[in-house]
């Protein structure tokens, strides 16, 4: 039986916006329990809350960016439920008119074909608090700060495909929220936060299967890992002959498996109903045309500027375009050195590999652009060859000299000097009689063993090409 | 000198005839005497009002008053008023201590009255005589067996006993103009937007609506110059600057255009409110006025749509009281769900459960259609009705309250017959309109109340109306012997 998995994410996206969403109450991450809790965020009767137009600001710019319909009126609901963290006994969120409508993304799988997955809606919605369950003998501990932070919950239609689709698609969120600076989008520390709805169903099917939502999955990894574990769990059941039950289930990375988390929430009655302290927030075009203004180029346009401004494959330009920070580093570098294609190379190959080993953001990368440029500089004015680069490179890391004192002091200034270069080969000739002869009499593949002696000797300073010139000469001679 | 009106007691102020220092303890000491008769109180601020009056008497020395400088005032207990205990009437906040001031309670300060406590009401505003308080019932001055209405009982009998010279009350479905009505006084409720609601706990937040209660329309007014305006707490007070309502106040009411809703004139009014109406109506038309029959054909769904929508909302805006924060906490919960069920058991008394559940249903999956959105389209029918009225004529007028207060303990059995004693206000809150109630008559030695109600945001029109009416009558300055 061949088996096709459907999948749609509900993804939480912590606004970065200074005061909360309905309250002036400061949305630092960190801070000591309920330090950061005002009074409409710890409910005190007759509070009412204030919408933070910031918030409508980032949900609009985001709305843009996705290509969706604005809401041009949108209306707060409330949502009921019992919780210690939800202090009102109820979420003030949007339900039947949210902000932002539908929309779409475009995604790029790792073997570059392109999949357009739809956004149903992204509506703005209050954070709960935090409940601590550790270190109260039994009791537990409730944290408000981080109730009413804002949040823009983003639903995608159950388009796609595989776990790795849906880590495309969650990348490219990440990308895009980052790209507008409306959240930092860290999943460790809960600023984005992915709920999946995973179902199966034979391939060619047309219904879809019954779906379990997996619920709050922190990293990119995890949802890969959470998606995989939830389809197969769903297949081995249906194939032992098992119906799959619409439920709540909770991954637990440490075992690698997902676990029914409350199946009687389903039945669960939120009792929505319209927010009367607030009024429906009405928006017109001329907002939404201002709103557009602000709004930088998005990784698919700076990847197709990429591609024709600097003669890019579609796939380095996309590497690059990844993150705004990544392609500013790199036009950074450009500039300095004046060469796309060897300032894509280092930055997508040399630099990258460099921050994947120490796990850090190009934002913290050890070698700014600036230097990185330098360096591609001395390559270019053959100061110093690809391979020694290099070297240089891997010096740079936690040094402060400039790439030409590094350079200097190391002695890995290029030897162009063509008498210094004869003089070396000279030297590599009279010492190895033996293979001279070889060559000589015909067995031209020695070729590269004297080339090897040669940049063994001169400690890979010797300009290749003016070192292969004279070699050939010399042997042939 | 505490009989009088705050107009009076502001004059006598300015003349130095007292000082507030004065006034205030002459109005602790009928507290003290009277306050265990009346029940009227439910928080007696003392020192800060004594502190407050010294104040005030200061700043008059220094000619920084207003003139409602030095005013005593008691705060139905809806209000949340710093270090000062805020109870709504319930056991859930008998031990809450609020942190902060309503915006309300706030103004009042900056005008330098004198806060001399927190009256009693029904608990959370639910309720028509006052007899849902956890702190027990009020007595209505005129007689101590009767409801003095409610839920603002406790504001209104206090007046009427001048145990304070005004107060602030609430008005969801007719909580200031049942009272006032009760215990022959004045009660204003403006249009709703026009009062912030920033630290009045909520009972229905679309209904709800702060206002004056006080001796005369002249009186309101005053209050109304210090309550009224936008405040950037509360998004659904309106963003326009209120008018000086002294200012209009004895505009002349020739051409003025009554109107009387056929559906208020009939069955179920009580022919001794019917009469006063209609004297009323008379002395009207002498001052000038043309009085003209108006149709509200949806007023009869009032009572129906407002026990569905106040409900719900009060069913969202009570689930807070959860034990988790302040308030009351059941004694040794087991786990979480039993301290939610046993303190809101045991915190909220019946009429308010009561509302709960019927919110909570009305909300419900499955019925959220028939009964919350077909309550919302009935109040829009609703507001249709009063807007058409007010295509020909200028205010409408009509009975308060079917009859006068009723027996304590008298309605107790049925809560529909409780739910009807406001069939004359509810549609007003529905459709956010100003209403006020002016006593108009005496029955058997008890107050009769007649409602005015005005054009959206015309608060100005209504305060003059009924002004000229108390320029003509003294059923207003009527006391209680106390």
């Amino acid at each position: 039986m061949v088996w096709e998995t459907v999948i749609g994410l509900e993804v939480h996206v912590q606004l970065d916006t200074k005061s909360k969403l309905f309250s002036g109450s400061s949305t630092t991450f960190g801070a000591e329990p309920n330090t950061q809790a005002g009074i409409y965020d710890l409910a005190m009767p007759g509070t009412l809350p204030v919408f933070n137009e910031e918030v409508l600001r980032m949900a609009v710019k985001f709305g843009l960016a996705i290509d969706a319909e604005i809401g041009r009126k949108s209306v707060f609901d409330r949502k009921n439920y019992f919780y210690p963290d939800l202090p009102k006994g109820y979420q003030v969120t949007q339900l039947a008119f949210p902000t932002v409508g539908k929309g779409s993304l475009q995604i790029t799988m790792e073997d570059g074909t392109e999949k357009v997955i739809g956004i149903t809606r992204a509506h703005i919605e209050e954070d709960a608090g935090k409940s601590l369950h550790e270190d109260f003998q039994g009791l537990t501990g409730i944290d408000l700060n981080r109730a009413g932070t804002a949040l823009l919950e983003i639903v995608s239609e159950p388009e796609l495909r595989s776990a790795k689709e849906a880590v495309a698609y969650l990348k490219k969120l990440h990308s895009i929220i980052r790209y507008l600076g409306i959240s930092d989008g860290n999943m460790s520390q809960g600023s984005m936060r992915c709920d999946a709805n995973v179902s199966v169903r034979k391939v060619g099917a047309k219904e879809f299967g019954t779906r379990a939502e997996i619920k709050n999955i922190n990293s990119f990894r995890f949802v890969e890992k959470a998606i995989l574990h939830e389809a197969q769990r769903q297949i081995d059941l249906i194939e032992d002959g098992g119906r799959v039950i619409q439920e709540t289930r909770l991954y637990d990375a440490d075992k690698d498996e997902t676990r029914s988390m409350r199946s009687k929430e389903v039945a669960n009655d939120y009792r929505y109903f319209p927010e009367p302290d607030l009024l429906p927030v009405v928006i017109d075009e001329a907002y939404i045309e201002a709103v557009r203004a602000q709004l930088p180029e998005l990784p698919n346009a700076k990847r197709a500027r990429f591609v024709s401004q600097y003669g890019l494959s579609d796939y380095d330009a996309g590497v690059l375009a990844s993150s705004r920070e990544m392609g500013n580093f790199y036009e950074e570098v450009v500039k300095i050195c004046g060469d796309a294609k060897l300032s894509s190379n280092w930055v997508t190959v040399d630099l990258q590999a460099l921050l994947n080993r120490n796990d850090i953001d190009i934002d913290q990368s050890p070698i700014n652009a600036a230097r990185l440029g330098a360096l591609i500089g001395r390559i270019k004015d053959q100061t110093i060859s690809s391979k020694i680069a290099k070297t240089v490179f891997e010096a740079m890391i936690g040094n402060e000299q400039s790439v030409d004192e590094i350079i200097e002091s190391q002695g890995l200034k290029q030897v162009t000097d063509s008498g210094a270069i004869e003089k070396l080969v000279d030297e590599v000739i009279a010492g190895n009689p033996e293979q001279v002869a070889q060559y000589r009499a015909g067995k031209e593949k020695v070729f590269a063993f004297f080339i090897g002696q040669a940049m063994k000797v001169s400690k890979g300073k010797a300009n290749p090409e003016q070192l292969n010139a004279l070699l050939l000469q010399k042997l042939k001679g | 000198m505490s009989r009088r009106t705050v107009a009076a007691l502001s004059r006598s102020l300015a003349q130095g005839e007292f000082s507030s220092t004065e006034l205030t303890r002459d109005y602790l000491d009928r507290i003290k005497k009277f306050n265990g008769v009346f029940n009227a109180y439910i928080t007696v601020t003392e020192e800060l009002a004594l502190a407050q009056a010294a104040a005030a008497d200061q700043r008059r020395a220094r000619g920084e008053h207003g003139p409602l400088t030095g005013i005593p005032l008691a705060h139905k207990d809806i209000f949340c008023m710093r270090d000062v205990l805020t109870t709504c009437g319930s056991k859930m906040l008998a031990n809450f201590i609020s942190p902060y001031d309503a915006t309300v309670v706030e103004r009042f300060n900056a005008a330098g009255t004198v806060t001399l406590g927190k009256t009693n009401m029904d608990e959370f505003a639910m309720g028509s005589s006052n007899e849902t308080s956890f702190f027990g019932a009020v007595r209505n001055p005129w007689d101590t067996e009767r409801v003095p209405g409610g839920s603002s009982g406790g504001s209104a009998a206090a007046v009427a006993a001048d145990l304070c010279a005004m107060a602030t009350g609430t008005d969801t479905g007719g909580s200031i103009r049942q009272p006032a009505a009760f215990c022959g006084i004045t009660g204003f409720k403006p249009s709703y937007g026009r009062i912030s609601r920033w630290g009045m706990i909520a009972f229905a937040s679309s209904l709800d609506q702060a206002g004056p209660i006080c001796k005369s329309a002249e009186d309101a007014a005053l209050m109304m110059n210090v309550m009224a305006g936008p405040d950037i707490k509360d998004s659904t007070c309106v963003d326009m600057a209120a008018p000086d309502y002294m200012a209009t106040l004895n505009d002349s009411l020739k051409g003025l255009r009554i109107g009387v809703p056929r559906q208020h004139l009939a069955k179920g009014l009580g022919a001794e409110v019917e009469s006063a109406l209609q004297e009323a109506l008379k002395l009207y038309e002498s001052l000038g006025a043309t009085v003209h029959e108006v149709d509200l054909p949806n007023s009869h769904l009032s009572v129906s749509a407002y026990y569905v929508i106040a409900p719900a909302e009060a069913s969202a805006n009570l689930s807070r009281f959860d034990g988790v924060r302040y308030g009351y906490r059941c004694e040794n919960p087991v786990n979480l769900e039993d301290m939610y069920k046993r303190t809101r058991s045991e915190g909220f008394g019946s009429e308010v459960k009561r509302r709960i559940m019927v919110g909570t249903y009305a909300l419900s999956a499955g019925f959220y259609d028939a009964y919350y959105l077909k309550a919302q389209q009935i109040r829009r029918l609703i507001k249709n009705d009063f807007d058409n009225a007010f295509k020909d004529v200028d205010v409408i007028i009509g009975p308060t309250t079917p009859h006068t207060a009723f027996k304590i303990g008298e309605k107790n059995d049925d809560p529909v017959t409780m739910y009807l004693e406001d069939i004359y206000t509810i549609a007003v809150n529905l459709a956010g309109l100003p209403g006020m109630s002016i006593p108009a008559g005496m029955h058997n030695g008890l107050p009769i109340g007649i409602q005015l109600v005005g054009k959206d945001f015309d608060e100005a029109r209504l305060l003059n109306i009924a002004h000229q009416y108390q320029q003509n009558t003294d059923w207003h300055l009527q006391r209680p012997e106390v």
